[in-house]
């Protein structure tokens, strides 16, 4: 049986059950809900997360108590 | 100023205006997935929400339309997704036109428990495909996904649903 054949199938077989949606019509306005859901949880003020100021400490205390990695670090930039 | 690029520079009367044009075919769009009027309309505003916190990713000159439809995708996903136990396909819906005589209802349960027993990501293909017959490059395109993985999740969840079916003890052809 082909795949087109097997899909035939099973969409008659569900079909039996399941049928397409019919009422699709939105029927209230959802405007004010939408509002209210931006109000009560407005967008993320994005922060930096805590692993890369952990990054930039670990970089800061190599660059200030080893000088002379200074060279190597800017020879692999 | 174009109205979406009002939109994307965070404007709330451009946001409106978007919402009303798009707002009815986003949700006709939910609820072909989900099947229940009440849930298609709380993923509606999680989906303008999510919309109006993501406009600076919006490309000015991209598709608002498919752009909305691949974010409500999604929305409805994760509702399949948190909700896979407790969500039944309601009657009104799942029942309607299934007048067919021949078919008992005990067999006609039994399929829609195997449909409901889809993972979330089949189950979303699955419905658009076999039962609302979305072309497959729409539902690819909504859910954000390649022509050929549509076709690949519905080959899957066909073969699962018959599998599941003939241990419930409906009868479907072998392959």
């Amino acid at each position: 049986m082909s795949n087109a054949e097997n899909n035939k199938e099973m969409k008659e077989l569900l079909g039996q059950a399941i049928a397409p949606a019919q009422d699709t019509e939105l029927r209230r306005d959802l405007w004010p809900q939408v509002l209210r859901k931006l109000e009560e949880q407005p967008a993320p003020v994005v922060g930096i997360p805590w692993f890369d100021w952990a990054l930039a400490a670990i970089l800061s205390a190599v660059l200030v108590f080893f000088p002379g990695s200074i060279p190597a670090l800017l020879y692999h930039l | 100023m174009e109205l979406l690029e009002r939109f994307a520079a965070g404007d709330l009367e451009a946001f409106e205006a978007v919402f009303r044009e798009h707002h009815k075919e986003v949700y006709a769009w939910i609820v072909r997935i989900v099947r229940d009027h009440g849930i298609a309309e709380d993923l509606t505003v999680e989906t303008f929400w999510r919309i109006y916190r993501a406009r600076d990713r919006f490309d000015r000159a991209g598709n608002f339309r498919a752009w909305a439809r691949r974010i409500a995708t999604n929305a409805a996903l994760d509702h399949l997704r948190t909700a896979r136990r407790e969500t039944e396909l309601p009657k009104d819906l799942a029942s309607a036109g299934t007048a067919d005589p021949a078919v008992r209802r005990e067999a006609r349960e039994r399929i829609r428990k195997a449909f409901q027993a889809l993972p979330p990501k089949y189950r979303l293909v699955a419905t658009l495909a076999l039962i609302e017959e979305e072309p497959y490059y729409d539902i690819a395109e909504a859910a954000g996904i390649s022509i050929a993985l549509v076709k690949v999740r519905v080959f899957r969840a066909v073969r699962m649903l018959r599998k599941k079916l003939n241990s419930l003890g409906v009868e479907v052809n072998a392959k």
